[in-house]
């Protein structure tokens, strides 16, 4: 970590006899020579100092002034709509804002979209996240596991648009029988239910929802494999002395070691697939009806209904419509990254 | 002695208990095969899609950037039909636009991680790394909208490129703090030691001896956060129009970039259309690899001459 000149600077400050608080309070990064030597620069550094520091602390001020002026401004923005909103902001299903004098705008349906499609995918990467993660960590050879976790960081590199091209054009035709499958054999289930989109068509939650499992998995794994590699050597150690097999090493040391670290990498995965918005809004197709909660329903997500109505932004009250979708998917990754922060008990890392 | 008969004494001589290596049992050994192999099948899976999407995106979009135009035209007066123009429009924007944004973005966030790793103490220090990873998770959406909110529709500036930089700016902000961060914390504490025994102040020690030592990786940071910015579509797709030809003007008038390119070809239904929205998902992803080529090899070369 960062030396601590405190120590020496309030040796000084005893030494050369007591100084006014103001100044001390200064004082403390100021190397001892400076003063002790009488260089004659101390002045001028201490003007350097203080204007140097000061730049510092303004830049971390204003990242925390960045998340308050978001929140701020979006509120602002949409506070007005909402009072002209004449149907429930929370329970209507209805996002018609064609009429700036008859708004009729509410999330239910984006919610339930968007939860949908986020959590399918994270039931999908999770375990096969955390299954790549093992294998990184204690499976792959040494001189490979680099590399290979290379190949897997490679995910991220590309652009979502990218995903959402190959999702739309490639994958939806592809997984087709296999949504057919699912539809005719599990339909009484309301997952698999005959959803408000064509499942010939391809864009449905399900398909988004794989997408979004590609895009997260990078994160996932990364966060994962950097607390199974923490690992203490003794826990591991001590299983196999006591003749595990390495399966039983990692269901009984490497698991419940990193049990924190893959809950905060799977909240980060979820932030992501919550906030994701040009993959969703190519796959998606729309509906009029609203869903019902089946993985064959198409819709919007929050992120997507704002995307395809940016190119409309032009009178307040209707764009502040979509201000007000935007901050609740603003408060919500903000809860699910603060609760992933809260589960590594500390920084995490994405 | 005398009490203990012989098969007694056989007795103490052999071990108490069974012998403790035993074969592991069959089941164990199953689990254990099974669990080696569903392993190594999640890393396989992952590749699928790697290479499935990498394969298409080259597949489909290597006909385009051969084209002689690709790289040095624009789409001016090349119809929706019609094969043929570039998008060196596009790739100008999208070059523009992250550049813009990290002029703004990386002093910034190096400042503010010399203040988290040199300065932060008490509780803005605290707030501070909350906030950074809080805003590495704002959806790309959500910093468009606010952009948008402030600066358009508060301000009352237009629709433009620049305003596409500003929140690009707030998605690279965090990723810049946190490699710098990362870095400075590498800087053993030795070589400030040493700096402050010299005399020299904090401040000085720090734009010197800790900044210089820790520049390499500083970089290829920054080069990885601006090849993460370049794919962002939803702020383009908020803040400024697409345009077919080059636009210089970073304050107004719409700009192409590349990702607002594929978007806007997406509704193209001509073959014409299909083949610029690969190719530009190529160039896009050759610009990305570029840039990661860039700060792995600057990350070699700084380091070695060390």
């Amino acid at each position: 970590m960062t030396v601590h000149p405190e120590v020496t600077g309030s040796d000084l400050s005893e030494s050369t006899g007591p100084l006014p608080a103001g100044e001390t309070a200064q004082m403390p990064n100021e190397p001892r020579t400076d003063q002790a030597a009488g260089v004659g620069t101390a002045p001028h550094s201490g003007r350097a100092e203080t204007i140097f520091r000061s730049m510092a602390t303004a830049s971390g001020a204003i990242i925390v002034a960045a998340i308050a002026l978001i929140a701020l401004f979006l509120l602002i923005r949409a506070v007005p709509s909402l009072r002209a909103d004449t149907v429930n902001f929370f329970t209507s299903t209805e996002f018609d804002t064609t009429d700036p004098d008859n708004l009729r705008f509410g999330i239910k349906d984006l919610l339930m979209v968007t939860v949908l499609s986020s959590v399918f995918a994270l039931v999908i990467a999770v375990p096969i996240g955390v299954g790549i993660a093992l294998f990184l960590t204690h499976y792959a050879p040494k001189a490979l596991a680099r590399p290979f976790a290379m190949l897997v960081d490679l995910l991220a590199a590309v652009p979502s648009i990218v995903f959402g091209l190959w999702g739309f054009l490639v994958l939806a035709p592809k997984i087709e029988p296999v949504q057919r499958f699912l539809n005719d054999n599990l339909g009484w289930l309301f997952l698999f239910a005959d959803g408000n989109v064509s499942i010939g068509g391809g864009g449905t939650i399900f398909t988004a929802g794989l997408v979004l499992a590609v895009m997260i998995l990078p994160i996932i794994t990364s966060v994962s494999r950097e607390v199974f590699n923490l690992t203490p050597t003794a826990h591991i150690e001590a299983a196999l002395a006591l003749g595990a097999t390495k399966w039983e090493v990692v269901r009984m040391t490497v698991l419940p070691y990193g049990r924190s670290g893959v809950i905060a990498g799977s909240m980060l995965g979820l932030g992501r697939a919550l906030g994701e918005t040009i993959a969703v809004l190519v796959v998606l197709r729309t509906s009029a009806q609203a869903g019902n909660w089946s993985l064959f329903d198409g819709g919007y997500t929050f992120a997507s209904k704002i995307a395809s109505a940016a190119s409309e932004f032009s009178s307040p009250l209707p764009t502040g419509a979509y201000i007000a979708a935007g901050f609740v998917l603003f408060a919500l990754t903000f809860v699910v990254n603060a609760l992933a922060r809260l589960a590594a008990g500390g920084k995490v890392n994405g | 002695m005398t009490s203990l008969t012989k098969t007694e004494l056989t007795k103490f001589d052999r071990p108490v208990k069974a012998p403790a290596f035993r074969r592991v049992g069959t089941a164990r050994r199953i689990k254990n095969n099974l669990a080696t192999v569903v392993f190594a099948l999640c890393f396989a899976i992952a590749l699928v899609p790697l290479g499935w999407v990498l394969w298409m995106v080259v597949s489909e979009g290597i006909g385009a950037i051969v084209s002689s135009t690709w790289w040095t035209h624009s789409q001016k007066g090349i119809l929706p039909d019609q094969s043929g123009g570039g998008v060196y429009h596009a790739i100008y924007g999208t070059i523009v636009q992250s550049a813009v944004a990290a002029a703004i973005a990386v002093p910034l966030g190096i400042m503010a991680a010399v203040y988290l790793v040199e300065y932060g103490r008490g509780r803005l220090a605290k707030v501070t790394t909350f906030m950074v990873d809080i805003l590495a998770g704002v959806p790309s959406i959500v910093a468009a909208l606010f952009v948008f909110a402030l600066w358009i529709a508060t301000f009352g500036a237009p629709q433009s490129a620049f305003a596409v930089s500003l929140a690009l700016v707030l998605l690279m902000l965090p990723v810049v703090v946190r490699s710098t961060e990362e870095m400075l914390k590498l800087v053993p504490d030795e070589l400030r030691e040493a700096s402050y025994a010299l005399g020299i102040p904090k401040w000085k020690t720090i734009v010197r001896i800790v900044i210089p030592t820790a520049a390499p990786g500083m970089i290829s940071g920054m080069l990885l956060a601006l090849a993460r910015v370049m794919g962002e579509t939803a702020p383009v797709l908020v803040l400024v129009g697409y345009a077919k030809s080059i636009n210089t003007n970073l304050f107004d008038g719409n700009m192409a970039s590349l990702p607002l390119l594929i978007y806007q070809e997406l509704a193209n239904p001509e073959a014409a259309g299909r083949e610029r929205v690969w190719g530009a998902a190529l160039t896009l992803i050759l610009l990305i690899a570029a840039l990661y080529a860039a700060a792995a090899v600057v990350n070699k070369l700084l380091t070695r001459n060390r």
